[in-house]
């Protein structure tokens, strides 16, 4: 569906000292290759400022990269930008297809028209969106008078009206209130699992990518730090699980091999283990923690999807160091 | 609309008060303008004002400023093709509700010099049409120019001043003098108000006047797709 090689993409950028003008080239991608199959749904993180729009921008035709090769659904995307936008479909979530002043409805009926839907189709399509995503109500309602998680969801069935093969989503779930997204999030794997929508989606919110992408794809300073699968990052990336037991009384941690780390709370009463999963397991723990003290309740806790970023973020900032 | 209507009406009175006056200076007659000719030329050109949209909202620009532009880009459309038809059915409004009012209201309150023939009223049609396409390739290009000037109010402030003087909206371009006449003409901006005017009173040969308008129609708007390629190539889409 997507195949990227050796993607880069420059920017001039002006520096002004006086009235002399210079211009300092940033890279803004640097060298990016990636492929993605029919059918996957792919998360696409980074921090502010690494890459991910410019990168979205380039799949969708709008940018033209400075080198490298894309192919998008099997065309060039700047070449075929009209042939590709039929094909695709595209949601920014700082931004809005949606006619401002027209009703819902309306823009659902011009987009029809641009992307030359047939009457039928467009009366099936419609129906499903508006069901799934409970727009009922709002079909009648002039677009700025939407709420912001109610607007969302119009892009988004205006994204859907032609059966993209691929749904592009930069953010789409910012702002937005927790209902609101798990809402959203339900919808997007519906069409990912049902309909077989690719989806490439950029994000700042984590839960979007457990509970959509079972593909992460890390990017920083226009470069890729990691492609995988969510479990595999992170094995790979946090090998250490934390290991938690509360004391019936106060005393010492319990002394076991194979714990590198211990962390004390509630004078006492609350200690954190920290182990390597590739050097013990829990099982093995628990039962020798149980022999050297007396347990209240003990809980095994797996690193958090944002540790596992972070942790990739820094091991950049190390190697960077080290180069 | 009904602002837009009633500011038309007032200023074409303002304006035939100054240009009569003008006419009665020089003894009844200025290069082809007696008194109705003048009312007839006022009355036309305020309703073709709000017609062909001399001065447009320079929406497009702006969201070239605010980055919003890339949701016109990613549409399986050409963007100058789609403006322009927007453009065309707005005029279909504003024939109704700009080109009309005025031109109802000088025919019947002041002394207004009708067609000669009836003919001339379908090819003034017809010139109208294109100068609203002609007018809407300009407009096209200044608002365009936000891809490279990223802030183009000066140069959208600067037409909106220029543009009444050139297209013969502040005076009939006859009253220049005949230099400054020719070298108009040879510009597109007579095409955009002066030119159906010119059809609408029999000023001038009208084959030569409405193909005049074609080729500057087709020049600003290959000018116009042109530019636009351009501009989606260097494309820097502002704010992320």
């Amino acid at each position: 569906m997507i195949e990227v090689r050796e993607l880069r993409r420059e920017f001039k950028v002006a520096t002004s000292k006086g009235l002399r003008r210079n211009y300092k080239t940033v890279t803004a991608v640097d060298g990016v290759t990636f492929g993605v199959e029919a059918g996957e749904a792919v998360g696409y993180v980074g921090p502010n400022g690494a890459g991910k729009s410019t990168t979205i921008k380039m799949l969708t035709g709008i940018l033209v990269p400075t080198s490298g090769h894309i192919q998008v659904s099997g065309v060039d995307p700047a070449k075929e930008r009209r042939d590709l936008a039929k094909r695709i479909g595209v949601v920014f979530g700082q931004r809005s297809q949606l006619w401002w002043d027209l009703p819902l409805k309306d823009s659902f009926d011009l987009l029809k028209s641009i992307y030359r839907v047939s009457a039928r189709d467009y009366g099936v399509r419609l129906e499903e969106c508006v069901e799934l995503l409970g727009l009922q109500e709002l079909l009648m309602t002039p677009v700025r008078q939407l709420s912001l998680g109610q607007r969302m969801r119009g892009e988004i069935t205006a994204a859907l009206l032609h059966a993209p093969e691929l749904l592009v989503l930069d953010e789409p779930t910012i702002g937005l209130d927790l209902e609101s997204k798990e809402r959203l999030r339900e919808f997007l794997k519906d069409i990912n699992t049902r309909r077989g929508t690719t989806l490439l989606l950029t994000t700042h919110d984590l839960d979007d990518i457990e509970r959509l992408c079972p593909r992460l794809m890390v990017i920083d300073h226009g470069r890729v730090l990691a492609d995988g699968p969510l479990d595999e990052l992170r094995a790979e990336v946090t090998p250490e699980r934390e290991l938690v037991i509360d004391l019936r009384e106060p005393g010492p941690a319990p002394d076991v091999p194979g714990v590198t780390a211990v962390r004390s709370e509630a004078n006492g009463m609350r200690h954190h283990l920290t182990f390597r999963r590739a050097e013990t397991t829990a099982a093995q723990l628990i039962t020798q923690v149980v022999r050297q003290v007396e347990v209240h309740d003990l809980a095994v806790v797996e690193p958090q999807i944002d540790d596992v970023v972070r942790k990739l973020y820094q091991r950049e900032v190390a190697q960077d160091v080290h180069r | 609309m009904l602002a837009g209507m009633t500011t038309n009406v007032v200023f074409g009175l303002l304006r035939v008060a100054i240009l009569v006056a003008a006419l009665k200076a020089a003894n009844g007659e200025i290069a082809d303008y007696d008194v109705a000719a003048t009312n007839t030329y006022v009355w036309i050109g305020q309703g073709l004002l709000g017609f062909v949209l001399l001065w447009g909202n320079n929406e497009l620009a702006e969201r070239v400023r605010s980055g919003d532009v890339v949701v016109d880009l990613y549409r399986p459309w050409h963007l100058q093709g789609a403006l322009l038809a927007e453009d065309i059915g707005r005029g279909g409004y504003a024939f109704l509700t700009r080109l009309a009012p005025p031109a109802v209201f000088g025919m019947l309150l002041f002394p207004f010099q009708f067609p000669a023939h009836a003919h001339q009223w379908p090819l003034f049609g017809v010139s109208a049409v294109i100068a609203l396409v002609t007018s809407f390739g300009v407009r096209f290009l200044v608002e365009l120019s936000a891809f490279w000037l990223i802030d183009n109010r000066g140069l959208y402030g600067f037409w909106n001043v220029t543009s009444g003087l050139l297209c013969g909206l502040t005076v009939p371009i006859a009253f220049f003098p005949e230099w400054a006449r020719e070298v108009l003409w040879m510009t597109p901006f007579p095409a955009l108000l002066q030119a159906p005017i010119d059809v609408f009173l029999g000023h001038g040969n009208v084959v030569k006047l409405l193909l005049y308008q074609l080729f500057w129609a087709a020049a600003v708007l290959a000018i116009g797709h042109f530019a636009l390629q351009r501009a989606v190539r260097k494309v820097v889409v502002q704010g992320g």
